[in-house]
C-alpha cells in the first residue's frame, strides 16, 4: 500500500517538475535554430524565446486581417510567401482602400540578423516594428488601441494567448512578441548557395562559380555573405525618384544620408521583382545595365560605384546564374509559414 | 484513501508552488522616512489667458491670431531636492506622465515622496533616451503605443515617443488642399539609437522657494501648481512664426522650438 503511494508521489514529482520548466513544449517543435553558415542574431532570442504556441500564434496574427481599420489587410498581403514575403509585380504596395504607399514591401525572410527595419532603418527593434503597418493610413490605417479590443473580441484569441504567455492578457507588447516569434523563425537557408557553402553534397555549375567569383570581387563589399547584406546604408546611383525619397536622411536629419537606403540581401531575388526601394527596375538584368551603365553622380553616392561597375555581357551572364542559386524553393513553400486552414 | 492521500499532496504542492510565483520583489524607497504624496500640476495657460481648448483666440509674438484643438506633453524623470540638498529620485516606473489639456486629472502628476520640505523640483519634458530604445514590454500605461497615448504620442516609423504636440488652427496659416488653416507641432527626438540626431529631450529644472515651498507631511497632500505657457513656445530664442513654419515634426528646426518651450514653465505656488 505505501509502496503505490510512493510510487504515485514519485510521479506526481515528475508531473510538477515537468510543468514548471519554462519553453518546454509537448511536441516536436523545435523553436529558433540558426544555420550553421549563419552568423549570431541581431535579435535576442533568450528575450523572447520562440515556442510553439507563440509562433502559431504569431503566424495567426500574420494573416490576420482584423489588424487593418476595415479588416480587409493582412501582414500576409503584401508579404506574400510565393514571391518570399514581397509584394510580387508592385513597384510599391496597395494598402487599404488601395491607397498606394511609397516604397518597395520588403521580404520578410532572415530578419533575426537585422540590425534595423524599414527601408530606411528607422526601427531599431523587431518588436516595435508591426505598430508601423498597422496605424500608417496607407496600410493598414488602424489603432493599436482597436486592435487589441477587435482581438479580446474574438473567444478564440485570448486561449491562445494563454497557451502562448501564460494567461488570456492581450497587450501591446504580447502581440508584438508572437509576431516577433513568428517573424525570427521565417529564415530562408536552404538556397542552393547554401547547400554548396555547408558541403552538402552540391556543386555549383562552371557558369555559377565564375558568377560567384566576379560576385566576391564587385558586389560583397556591399551584400555581404551569407546574408548578402551588411546592412548598412548606401546611395547606389539610382537617382532620386519622383517623389524625392530622402531615406535615411529622414531618420538622421544628416545629410551625408540623404538617398541613402538599407542594402537589401540577394536571396530570392528571383522571386522578388521588382527591385530597388521604388521598384523601379523590372529585371535583374535591367539592375545589372544600371550598375554599369547609369550610375548617377550624387554627393551621397557610394564610393565604391563611382565610375559604375565594370562588367562584360558575359560577366553579367555569370553572375545572373549565380544570383540564382540564392533562390530558396524550400522557403517559398514551407507549409509552416503558410497561412493555416 | 489513495485519491484522497494524492490530493492533499497536489495542494499542498500546488499551494508552494503559487505562493512561490506570487512573490514580488518589493521596491523599497531610497530616500529613507515615511512617504506621502506630492502632486505637481500643471496648469496650462497662454500668456495673460486660462487655455480653452478650440474657443480660446490667442495672439502670438507675430502677432497671429490661432486658437488650440489640442495639447498634450510628456513629463517624466522627477526629482526633488531638500534643504540640505539631498535628492529624491522618484522611481522610474512610476515617474511618467502624459499630461493632457482636456483631461483634468492628467494635469496632475502624483508621486510618492519621502516626508519633507523640498525646495527644488526637476523634471524631464520628454521621455528619457533609455525608455525610447527599451523592450516593449517596458512600455506600459501612458508609454504603451495602444492605450496609453490617444492621439498618438509615438512615432511607428522612427521609433521614439513625440514628447509635445499642439495643434490648432490660424488664418496666418496658408490653407491645406481641404481648405484648413492647421497647425501642427510634434516635437521628440531622443538622439538616435545607432545614429545620432536631434536630442529635444529637455530637463526642467525650477527652484520652488519664492512660490512656496511644498512640505510634504503623512497624511496630506502638498501641490506645486505650475502655469505652462504656451506661447512661450512662439517666442525665445527663435520667433517662430505659424505663418512660416504651420508644420513642425521631426526636424532641425524643431529644436529651436523645444529650445522655446522648455521655458513654458514656472512655479506659481504651493497649496500644501
Amino acid at each position: 500500500m505505501y509502496r503505490k503511494h510512493l510510487i504515485i508521489l514519485l510521479c506526481v514529482n515528475v508531473i510538477l517538475f515537468a510543468c514548471s520548466r519554462k519553453n518546454d513544449t509537448p511536441s516536436l517543435f523545435a523553436g529558433f535554430k540558426a544555420p550553421a553558415n549563419f552568423p549570431t542574431t541581431a535579435y535576442d532570442i533568450v528575450k523572447n524565446p520562440v515556442t510553439k504556441e507563440g509562433f502559431e500564434l504569431g503566424r495567426k496574427l500574420f494573416y490576420e486581417p482584423r489588424m487593418s481599420r476595415n479588416n480587409t489587410i493582412s501582414c500576409g498581403d503584401c508579404h506574400l510567401q510565393t514571391s518570399a514575403f514581397t509584394h510580387h509585380g508592385h513597384d510599391v504596395s496597395h494598402g487599404i482602400d488601395d491607397r498606394l504607399g511609397s516604397r518597395n514591401a520588403p521580404p520578410i525572410m532572415n530578419l533575426a540578423w537585422h540590425p534595423a527595419f524599414m527601408l530606411d532603418g528607422g526601427i531599431f527593434d523587431l518588436d516595435l516594428q508591426p505598430i508601423a503597418p498597422i496605424i500608417n493610413p496607407v496600410e493598414m490605417d488602424e489603432t493599436m488601441d482597436n486592435v487589441l479590443r477587435k482581438l479580446r473580441g474574438i473567444p478564440a484569441y485570448p486561449e491562445l494567448f494563454r497557451k502562448a504567455f501564460g494567461t488570456p492578457e492581450i497587450t501591446t507588447a504580447r502581440l508584438t512578441k508572437a509576431l516577433s516569434q513568428f517573424m525570427v523563425m521565417v529564415v530562408s537557408s536552404n538556397s542552393k548557395y547554401d547547400r554548396v557553402m555547408r558541403g552538402e553534397g552540391m556543386q555549383f555549375t562552371t557558369a555559377e562559380s565564375a558568377g560567384y567569383k566576379i560576385f566576391q570581387q564587385q558586389c560583397n563589399s556591399c551584400h555581404k555573405e551569407p546574408l548578402f547584406s551588411d546592412f548598412t546604408y548606401r546611395n547606389n546611383g539610382i537617382g532620386a525618384g519622383p517623389n524625392n525619397d530622402l531615406g535615411r536622411y529622414d531618420i538622421t536629419l544628416n545629410a551625408a544620408d540623404k538617398y541613402k537606403f538599407k542594402v537589401p540581401s540577394l536571396r530570392n531575388l528571383g522571386f522578388t521583382a521588382p527591385y530597388m526601394h521604388d521598384g523601379r527596375f523590372y529585371t535583374l538584368g535591367g539592375v545589372l545595365d544600371h550598375y554599369t551603365n547609369e550610375i548617377q553622380d550624387m554627393p551621397t553616392l557610394d564610393p565604391l560605384l563611382k565610375g559604375g561597375l565594370r562588367l562584360s555581357a558575359t560577366d553579367k551572364e555569370y553572375l545572373l546564374a549565380f544570383l540564382q542559386t540564392l533562390n530558396d524553393t524550400t522557403f517559398i513553400t514551407d507549409r509552416r509559414f503558410s497561412e493555416q486552414p | 484513501m489513495k485519491v484522497k492521500f494524492v490530493f492533499i499532496y497536489i495542494l499542498v504542492i500546488s499551494a508552494i508552488v503559487f505562493q512561490a510565483c506570487s512573490r514580488k520583489d518589493d521596491v523599497v524607497p531610497t530616500g529613507g522616512g515615511e512617504m506621502s504624496t506630492l502632486s505637481i500640476q500643471f496648469d496650462n495657460i497662454v500668456g495673460a489667458k486660462k487655455l480653452q481648448l478650440n474657443t480660446g483666440a490667442y495672439v502670438n509674438a507675430s502677432g497671429e491670431t490661432f486658437n488650440i484643438s489640442l495639447l498634450q506633453y510628456y513629463i517624466s524623470n522627477i526629482k526633488l531636492q531638500d534643504a540640505s540638498g539631498k535628492t529624491f529620485v522618484v522611481p522610474q516606473d512610476s515617474s511618467y506622465f502624459l499630461v493632457k489639456e482636456g483631461d483634468g486629472a492628467s494635469q496632475f502628476a502624483k508621486v510618492r515622496v519621502p516626508t519633507g520640505d523640498y525646495y527644488t523640483l526637476s523634471f524631464v519634458l520628454g521621455v528619457d533616451s533609455l525608455r525610447n530604445t527599451m523592450d516593449i514590454s517596458k512600455r506600459t500605461g501612458v508609454l504603451d503605443p495602444a492605450t496609453g497615448m490617444d492621439n498618438g504620442m509615438y512615432w511607428s516609423w522612427n521609433s521614439g515617443y513625440i514628447f509635445f504636440k499642439l495643434e490648432g488652427t490660424s488664418d496666418a496659416v496658408p490653407a491645406d488642399p481641404s481648405g484648413q488653416h492647421k497647425f501642427r507641432y510634434h516635437i521628440g527626438g531622443f538622439g538616435g539609437y545607432s545614429a545620432p540626431t536631434i536630442n529635444n529631450i529637455k530637463t526642467v529644472t525650477i527652484d520652488l522657494r519664492n512660490g512656496g515651498i511644498p512640505r510634504v507631511r503623512a497624511g496630506r497632500q502638498a501641490n506645486v501648481h505650475l502655469m505652462v505657457d504656451v506661447l512661450k513656445v512662439f517666442d525665445g530664442n527663435t520667433r517662430v512664426s505659424l505663418a512660416k513654419n504651420s508644420t513642425v515634426m521631426f526636424s532641425d528646426f524643431s529644436t529651436l522650438v523645444a529650445n522655446n518651450y522648455v521655458n513654458m514653465f514656472f512655479h506659481d505656488h504651493t497649496e500644501n
